[in-house]
């Protein structure tokens, strides 16, 4: 599918921010809509500091960012922290059968006995390993793939974003459980190579955008002049501006990454014998926990998905509103305040005062 | 009319890649299921009532492009195979029952999503930095970090295990016939209302977000200002003026993310052992049935497919510029 970067087809270029699983970036279809030519302050100027300092630099000014991070790190804290203190085994049965939560059992136990809070620290350490890691790999793919076809355009790209579309409106989920099915060994493993063959395309097509507005730079030609090899160019000039979008990427990659695989194990497609929050969903669901009023055996696990599912997209919220300060919560002006800038910008001809934005605007933040 | 007919194309491709991939998963992972599955009968069968198996199960031995070839012809008269599961109905059959529901349940509460999440979106652009534009965003940014799955598990013991406000499960009350008397319809109703609802809740503040955002860009445009400065009706300005143009974004976003609240719903039939496509799914996923899971693939990427396509004449209708 040809697009042309400034002339970018209409429903299939502005794609929106619904990413499949995080629903936020709003920043990113700034991005990925009108190939970046329209969005206000994501259409990043050379470096000037280093990415890696303007990232840190968002994380400590937003607020909704730094609430994002506390619990985030929470998360991690337990994941490698919490298993030392775990003196039960998490799969040991006993005769306390599905407890309700008590002293001796904070998060009560399951039906054969299992100690579900100790089963929670352990699987939080499995769970969130495997969701970053990959997220890491799905992000790669996506850099990789979508940077490539932005830098090199022609018949590399002509394939490449074939690929990515096709990818795009192919059900993922459903062909994630289809393979899952089909591999023979199953494990986390196997859901993460599953989920990453079919979540790439979104990320992909991003920064495949946002690529194509950035290789005709003045910086790019420069580098491109002074006889700097393709591969430099691609990932020392143009991928550092790229860094806040890969990052809000990465964060949405993880969300959907934990949500995916927690499905997918709910279903019985995961190792059902490895302890992790999909499968602590799996044992209660076949065990009827619900039917025998067992709350507590579900609530766990799902707590702690939407909590860091929660706290992930805070951190992308607080990217968006740094790099698209437009997002942010301010009232909008007054009538009265309107009517004054009306008066005002009367000789000079009407003005909203926010300047004017170029015609793809309106489409391009979604 | 090009543009129409590049997507069109487009989606042909797309179709074609999802029939090939379903065709080629099978054959390319290592293992070989449906040979295990006639491993389990070797010996206890006579080789022909073998090979009768084989060919219901469309196990062949013919070179690939030959069972390729098979394979679309098969597809175009709507032979799936026969599913493992429900033995031995063809899985067009299984899937004939199962996809009613589905529709009827999922496209409604997609469809109530959607204009609920457009429409909340306007006003909380509208009334900007207010309480509401405070409060619901990341209210609901929570509900959609939450599994579509966990959320109904919750919502099923809350609400009908707990209050018994409503049915626990199934799809209607299973002393009645299936048939269109307002009695099995008003049942039917009532079973999908908590599904709906959980679907309702978890995917509303994506469409929610993504009409804010634009519309945010759109009041910025000289053309709302205009309109406010004329004394238009505030309606007027904000349906006719911003919210019609910040609502093409949203579309797009509406094919892109309906995979996605597809495969959510399906979980969501599962929790609620709705009689729809997603109870199959779970059928299929733990008993092995690879006919029944190939067939459900390729329907959701159909339907999928089809709503994109749709999508994208709503978008002609709507945005006259790429007309």
């Amino acid at each position: 599918m040809a697009m042309l970067p400034q002339s970018p087809e209409p429903a299939a270029t502005s794609a929106s921010e619904l990413q499949p699983g995080a629903r936020t970036g709003a920043a990113l279809d700034a991005v990925s809509a009108g190939a970046g030519k329209a969005s206000p302050a994501l259409a990043p100027t050379p470096v000037s500091e280093r990415p890696w300092m303007s990232l840190w630099r968002i994380f400590t000014l937003n607020r909704k960012a730094m609430v994002g991070m506390c619990i985030v790190g929470f998360f991690f804290l337990v994941a490698i922290f919490g298993p030392f203190f775990i003196h039960t085994d998490p799969s040991a049965l006993s005769n306390d059968v599905l407890v309700p939560p008590s002293p001796s059992h904070w998060l009560g136990t399951t039906q054969t006995g299992q100690d579900i809070f100790s089963q929670l620290v352990v699987g939080t350490r499995v769970s969130i390993l495997w969701g970053l890691a990959t997220g890491l790999v799905v992000t790669t793919i996506s850099v990789l793939v979508g940077l490539c076809a932005g830098y090199l355009g022609g018949i590399v790209d002509e394939v490449l974003s074939l690929l990515i579309n096709v990818f795009l409106v192919l059900p993922s989920f459903p062909l994630a459980v289809l393979l899952a099915a089909y591999v023979p060994f199953k494990g986390p493993l196997t859901v993460a190579a599953v989920i990453t063959l079919t979540s790439w395309a979104y990320q992909a097509r991003v920064l495949r955008a946002q690529t194509l507005s950035l290789r005709r730079r003045d910086f790019v030609e420069a580098a491109r002049s002074s006889g700097e090899s393709t591969w430099r160019i691609i990932f020392f000039e143009i991928f550092p501006n790229e860094i806040a979008i890969v990052a809000a990427g990465f964060v949405s990659t993880a969300i959907y990454v934990i949500l995916a695989a927690a499905g997918l194990e709910f279903l019985g497609l995961g190792d059902v014998t490895v302890v992790d929050w999909g499968t602590m969903f799996y044992w209660a669901q076949n065990n009827d926990a619900l039917l025998l009023g067992a709350w507590w055996w579900f609530a766990a696990p799902g707590l702690c998905i939407a909590l860091l599912g929660a706290g992930l997209a805070l951190i992308n919220f607080g990217i968006d509103e740094v790099a698209n300060p437009r997002l942010r919560s301010e009232a909008r002006p007054s009538k009265r305040l309107l009517r004054q800038m009306l008066s005002r910008s009367a000789g000079t001809g009407v003005g909203s005062g926010t300047g004017t934005a170029p015609f793809g605007a309106s489409r391009s933040l979604g | 009319m090009r543009h129409l007919l590049r997507r069109l194309g487009f989606y042909l491709v797309a179709l074609w890649a999802s029939i090939t991939l379903n065709f080629v998963i099978p054959r390319l992972i290592p293992g070989d299921p449906a040979g295990a599955l006639m491993a389990r009968f070797q010996g206890r069968m006579t080789p022909q009532a073998i090979h009768a198996l084989e060919l219901q199960f469309g196990i062949s031995h013919d070179p690939l492009w030959m069972q390729y070839i098979q394979y679309l012809g098969d597809l175009l008269h709507g032979n799936l195979g026969t599913s493992f599961t429900y033995f031995p109905t063809p899985v067009a059959t299984v899937l004939a029952q199962e996809l009613p529901w589905t529709l009827a349940l999922v496209g409604t509460s997609v469809l109530i999503s959607f204009a609920l999440g457009s429409l909340i979106g306007v006003f909380i652009a509208w009334r900007r930095g207010s309480f509401l534009d405070n409060i619901l965003p990341p209210f609901l940014t929570f509900f959609s970090a939450i599994p579509y799955f966990w959320l109904a598990l919750i919502a099923l013991y809350l609400l009908a295990y707990t209050l018994r406000w409503f049915p626990v499960n199934g799809g209607y009350d299973t002393s009645l016939t299936v048939a269109l008397t307002p009695d099995f319809l008003l049942s039917a109703l009532n079973h999908a209302l908590l599904p709906g609802f959980t679907i309702v809740l978890a995917s509303v503040a994506g469409w929610m977000l993504g009409m804010r955002n634009a519309m945010i860009t759109t009041l910025t445009e000289d053309y709302v200002l205009l309109a406010e400065a004329k004394g238009l009706k505030e309606r007027r300005v904000m349906f006719s003026y911003a919210a019609r143009n910040a609502i093409l974004p949203n579309v797009t976003g509406f094919a892109l993310s309906l995979g996605f609240v597809v495969a959510g719903s399906l979980l969501t039939e599962v929790v609620f052992s709705y009689p729809g496509v997603g109870f199959a799914l779970l059928q299929a996923a733990q008993n092995s049935d690879y006919p029944l899971l190939q067939g459900i693939f390729l329907l959701i990427a159909l339907a999928v497919l089809g709503a994109n396509f749709l999508a994208d004449l709503a978008y002609l209708v709507l945005d006259p510029r790429v007309r």
